[in-house]
């Protein structure tokens, strides 16, 4: 890796980050049993939180899917920092077809913990009037907005722990890239000023 | 204010305050039903509404009673309804302690063995305006119970104010009580930097929440509707270990109260060290309209003058956290135990604090704060640290104070505090203890 800092510019101290890393998960998602607020904790992995929630549709509601992508890319569009509370790397959002029937599935990576991360999109979906494409989805609690609890225990029964997760810079948040980034720009304009 | 907020159902205790100077807990348990609706049907008179209770008034003690989950179906709630409170409050703190991060000494397998009992039933919290009332009234409540029979005191504490009237301090010499949460419906005004008025039913049931919704209530309605649950929390305070510190870290007096500001957020004096970064102002930390009129985000976002570590900063992260409103909380309680006098050693006295937290979702509010805000060694984006006062150390934690050019880290932090109780109860409102007693006449009343 040519842009991997050497031992003299990190002090004798090979940062984490400039090593990728691998990580194999067991079939429950977790190594040894922590609980959690709302269930087993789930590890911070070289790539972060984050969850792979898969489930149903409704037969007849993929177009209203999809159009729900729009509506969410306007969302955005119209307050960049809509999202901020759930401290994103990525969401991706796909739909397929298992024999006649069409899936759902939300990978996010994120660096709050998964409880957080529930929480606060409820939170969210309530407070922003973003109605949540979850309404779309077969067995989710028609009354979540009162019912915080049915919720988090929807998503909790359809996210499939990954069994492999990797980083090319691992343990990173979203947060110190975006400071390094700053950073970078800072020092570019710095040293513009001084040619 | 909302309309119908029911405070004179609502019990005081979550919303005003008595002038007390003394305080014991009692914690008990019913032999059966019937003993239990017995001893509560005497006591109900005696437990003040939101309505009656001012800061000003005239009464000499305030009684508070709650009810673990167990305690409800000792009462003869069927389990139908006693299925429908939240898993945290049917679970109870101790089962649930390690997912709040109490572990290692503050682990519940060492608290006291009275609240670790699953017939505790119930809570009865006394407040009174001095200790001679405080006595006279543990007495008339002895009296009562050993009258009537059937109830079992399986563990008490008695508390005591130490520092002079109207300035509230504990073991380690920090103001306290510096923030009310004001609640829309039971506070008129606030002083300057309390925060937008919380909705109610962030802290009583039946009310609409900050989602504007009310959420759904555990059943029946009648019996939950004006509650509240708490969490109890005894925390011993390890003084000669904190004076210890601030001597290591700091080679004058002046030195060694700053660092004593910069765990808390606050100098010990009760100012904030947003508004007095470098030196003491016992006035403004007083001084209710201006000690908490400020904020994070504008007037110290990295942390210079407050640590991002810091107990306060943690506790009510204020402009800097999404959602507050739905993580507030309203604390109450007291110190225990003698103060120790400056300049000697650690007499290995039981001291701490005994405190209530009250919220309308145990594990939204009171074990979010615990779990995320206090013990999460990456608040923040912190690396390895928790809350540096009330956080579970073991010498393994860090605390990072920014400064220009170079932060200072202390590694290795030691515990000043152990958790050694605690517990999840209930507080029905007025009509709901009336309901849980079985709406018979009292045959004895407490004195």
């Amino acid at each position: 890796m040519s842009n991997a800092p050497t031992e003299e510019k990190t002090n004798g101290h090979r940062p984490e980050w400039a090593a990728p890393r691998a990580m194999a998960i067991p079939p429950e998602g977790y190594f040894t049993l922590e609980r959690g607020r709302y269930g087993p904790t789930f590890p911070r992995t070289p790539a972060c939180h984050g969850f792979t929630i898969i489930a149903k549709i409704k037969p007849g509601t993929e177009e209203k899917i999809r159009a729900y992508g729009k509506s969410l890319e306007d969302a955005v569009a119209k307050d960049p920092h809509v999202l901020a509370p759930l401290q994103l790397h990525y969401l991706r959002w796909v739909l397929f077809p298992i024999g006649s029937d069409v899936y759902f599935m939300y990978q996010g990576i994120f660096d709050t913990d998964f409880d957080k991360y529930v929480e606060d999109a409820i939170q969210l979906f309530a407070s922003t009037g973003i109605t949540t494409i979850f309404e779309m989805l077969e067995g989710f609690p028609d009354d979540w907005r009162t019912n915080a609890p049915a919720f988090i225990k929807f998503v909790r029964e359809h996210q499939h722990p990954s069994f492999l997760e990797y980083g090319e810079y691992p343990f990173v948040t979203a947060d110190e890239i975006k400071k390094a980034l700053t950073m970078k720009e800072a020092f570019t304009v710095m040293l513009d000023q001084y040619q | 204010m909302t309309d119908g907020l029911e405070l004179d159902d609502i019990q005081h205790f979550l919303v005003a305050r008595g002038p007390a100077r003394a305080a014991r807990y009692e914690f008990l348990s019913f032999a059966n039903a019937d003993a239990g609706r017995a001893w509560l049907a005497g006591v109900i008179d005696k437990v003040g509404s939101a309505a009656a209770v001012r800061s000003d008034s005239p009464d000499i003690r305030w009684v508070t009673v709650g009810f673990s989950w167990n305690g409800l179906r000792a009462l003869g709630i069927d389990d139908a309804s006693l299925a429908t409170f939240p898993e945290d409050f049917r679970e109870g703190l101790a089962a649930r302690a390690e997912i709040l991060g109490f572990t290692g000494a503050s682990e519940a397998a060492h608290w006291d063995k009275g609240l670790l009992d699953p017939s505790l039933h119930a809570i009865a919290i006394l407040f009174a305006r001095d200790a001679a009332e405080r006595d006279r009234a543990t007495r008339a409540h002895q009296e009562y119970i050993s009258e009537l029979g059937g109830i079992t005191l399986l563990a008490f504490l008695n508390l005591e104010a130490f520092s002079p009237p109207g300035e509230p301090r504990e073991h380690f010499g920090y103001r306290d009580r510096l923030s009310e949460i004001p609640i829309e419906g039971t506070t008129l005004d606030q002083p300057p930097g309390a925060g937008p008025h919380v909705k109610p039913g962030e802290f009583f049931l039946g009310y609409p929440d900050e989602t504007g919704a009310t959420p759904a209530s555990p059943e029946p309605a009648e019996l939950t509707r004006n509650g509240s649950y708490i969490a109890y929390l005894r925390m011993q305070e390890h003084v000669g270990a904190f004076r210890d510190f601030l001597r290591a870290n700091g080679d004058t007096p002046e030195a060694q109260e700053l660092v004593a500001a910069k765990l808390m957020g606050r100098w010990r004096n009760g100012a904030p060290l947003v508004l007095a970064p470098d030196k003491d102002d016992p006035a403004l930390g007083g001084d209710m309209q201006r000690t908490n009129d400020f904020n994070y985000a504008e007037m110290d976002p990295h942390g210079y003058k407050c640590p991002v570590g810091a107990h306060i900063r943690r506790l009510n992260p204020r402009d800097t956290v999404e959602s507050l409103q739905r993580h507030r909380m309203i604390r109450r309680g007291g110190t225990y135990g003698p103060p120790l006098p400056e300049g000697v050693p650690d007499d290995g006295v039981d001291r701490g604090i005994a405190a209530f937290i009250g919220c309308a979702s145990l594990s939204r509010q009171f074990e979010f704060a615990m779990n995320v805000w206090v013990n999460d060694p990456t608040f923040k984006n912190l690396k390895n640290e928790r809350d540096p006062i009330i956080g579970t150390q073991d010498g393994s934690f860090d605390m990072t104070i920014p400064k220009r050019p170079v932060r200072k880290r202390i590694t290795g932090l030691p515990a000043f505090t152990t958790i050694r109780g605690g517990a999840y109860f209930f507080l029905p409102g007025l009509r709901a203890l009336k309901l849980l007693a079985g709406g018979a006449a009292p045959a004895r009343k407490l004195a």
